[in-house]
């Protein structure tokens, strides 16, 4: 217990054994969702729930956590998050992805590479990548069973033959170690490269729906194609306004109400450190 | 077993009603057979247990698969029997509408059995798609219709297309062309026929029109009641019935 009367993480410790049971089945069969009881979470869904139930059951006294909503770590939402763990796990809080232990994420990969014994924990709003195709959850079902994903390569092929290219920029369908079929969460599809093989384990935790799925380190996460309309990943042809990258996402942000507008990354902490970079070098 | 398809000795009840009493079918390869009878008398179940949808409460349907394995249908996985239907089988519906994807386009229904089977390349599949909607006379310039927005006899040959695509060896089809106008039915009739030799695929057809079964089967079973009361080459079961029900029904079409 905690000096203000939590439990470790908030969670009790049967809650968090039983999702950490999940955890190890997901990480068993890379990309396959496990469904998870849990009890309810001191926030409503839409919050990270799901991300939050997995922090909580994965975060120890050593850790050192970054919280960031479509990669900023200053949002309301970021922000609560991380305090929220500060006092019930009492645990360090950082804003820098290199320094992080665990990440947990709505809606962004950060830009630094992430490296071996970090985890990235993804708070999914819909972990059925299906579910716009086959509303029938037995029927997803089935489909994963049996691999039966031609499905979801007609939608692609429905998108190229109406637009001339797959018109899907988040959420972008991948397959897991040539196996599972997987929703990557609302992440851009610019995001999707950064999955593929990462040294990080990553973590996936659907807080209304109760399921969580996972990619082990180095994990191959190939996003759906065709051989002759290969995927790719878009991102605004601008440097960045604030620290010049021509790497990293951008965010088209608004600067006054006469229709001024620039790109800035939406990852602010590689934004940040790269512009101190700069000016210490000046 | 020399046959591709072979059953014996089905049976299966709803409640008190016998819908499949002592039933045994033999389908060979590049065979077409037909099973007519009226309405109620247990073709539709027929097609449904020998299709593996349905299980029936005693006997045996085996299958020959290319490498020349035999299976029990009814013994086998689910994930063995639904490859079966995406690639060596096919089912056409007698309603388009469950057996097409209303909400893709006419070239996605046809290219989802190939991109199922690992199809990856657009191109390839577009072309493929473009050819089986010249071969059942839809013009390729649909491609990107809606089914929706097709005709039921177009539906219908679009259902065809999408079933062949793969070059299954067996297709099931049930009253492929009930609920369509007689002309529209006529040159359906016509196309699966010129379809079904050209490809050399073996075909068991439900139809309770006694014309389309002269001319499209080899072989054909009479049902009553549950029971096949005769079968053999279409041409003997017409021209010479043996069984009272057959001649009843022989009777009635050269009345009509
Ligand atoms: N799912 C079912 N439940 C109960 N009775 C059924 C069911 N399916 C068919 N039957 C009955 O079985 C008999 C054979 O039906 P069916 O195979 O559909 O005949 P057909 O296709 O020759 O018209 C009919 O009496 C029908 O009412
Ligand atoms: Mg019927
Ligand atoms: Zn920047």
């Amino acid at each position: 217990m905690t000096a203000l009367g939590y439990n470790f993480g908030y969670l009790d410790e049967n809650t968090k054994r039983m999702i950490r049971r999940a955890l190890l089945k997901a990480v068993a069969i890379p990309g396959h969702q496990v469904p998870f009881g849990a009890r309810e979470m001191p926030l409503p869904y839409g919050w990270g729930t799901g991300g939050i139930a997995v922090t909580a059951s994965v975060i120890g006294t050593g850790d050192r956590l970054k919280v960031i909503d479509q990669g900023a770590d200053d949002t309301t939402n970021a922000v609560s998050i991380r305090r929220f763990f500060a006092k019930v796990a009492g645990v360090a809080t950082t804003e820098s992805t290199a320094e992080a232990t665990i990440i947990q994420t709505r809606h962004r990969i950060p830009e630094t590479r992430l490296r071996e014994g970090q985890i990235l924990v993804y708070q999914v709003p819909m972990p059925e990548p299906l579910f716009r195709l086959e509303p029938r959850v037995a029927e997803t079902r089935r489909m994963h069973a049996l691999a039966d994903y031609g499905l979801m390569h007609v939608k692609l092929y429905e998108d190229i033959a109406r637009h001339g290219h797959v018109a899907i920029s988040y959420n972008y369908p991948v397959l897991v170690g040539g196996r599972y079929l997987m929703s990557p969460s609302p992440i851009p599809a610019f995001d999707n490269p950064k999955m593929d093989r990462m040294p990080a384990l990553q973590l996936f935790g659907a807080g209304r729906e109760k399921r969580i799925y996972a990619v082990p380190p180095y994990t191959s996460v190939r996003s759906l194609d065709f051989e002759d309309h290969p995927f790719q990943p878009v991102r605004a042809d601008a440097p960045c306004a604030l620290c010049g990258s021509r790497e990293s996402y951008l965010d088209e942000v608004l600067t006054d109400d006469q229709g001024g507008r620039m790109f800035v990354c939406s990852d602010t902490d590689y934004c940040n450190t790269r512009q101190t970079h700069r000016e210490a070098a000046e | 077993m020399s046959a591709l398809l072979e059953a014996h000795g089905l049976n299966l009840r709803f409640g008190a009603v016998p819908a499949l009493e002592d039933v045994s079918i033999e389908v060979h390869p590049g065979e077409v057979v037909a099973i007519v009878g009226e309405s109620g008398s247990g073709k539709t179940t027929l097609l449904r247990v020998l299709s593996g949808m349905m299980r029936p409460d005693s006997g045996e349907v085996r299958y020959r698969d290319p490498d020349g394995a035999v299976h029990v249908i009814h013994a086998m996985g689910e994930a063995a029997l639904r490859q079966l239907h995406r690639t060596d089988w096919g089912f056409v519906h007698q309603n388009p509408r469950d057996g097409l994807r209303m909400r893709v386009s006419a070239g996605g229904n046809i290219g989802e059995r190939l991109m199922a089977t690992g199809a990856r390349h657009y191109g390839r599949i577009r072309t493929e798609a473009t050819e089986w909607l010249r071969r059942v006379e839809i013009d390729p310039e649909r491609i990107d219709g809606m089914p929706a927005l097709f005709s039921g006899g177009m539906q219908q040959r679009l259902q065809i297309a999408r079933t062949l695509v793969t070059r299954p060896r067996l297709v099931f089809m049930d009253e492929p062309t009930g609920g369509l106008d007689v002309s529209v039915q006529a040159r359906l009739l016509d196309l699966i026929r010129a379809l079904v030799a050209d490809l050399g695929i073996a075909v068991v057809i439900v139809t309770h029109d006694i014309a389309a079964a002269r001319l499209l089967a080899h072989r054909l079973l009479v049902m009553r009641r549950g029971q096949v009361v005769e079968q053999g080459l279409t041409d003997r079961v017409l021209d010479d019935p043996q069984h009272e029900y057959t001649q009843l029904l022989v009777a009635s079409v050269l009345a009509a």
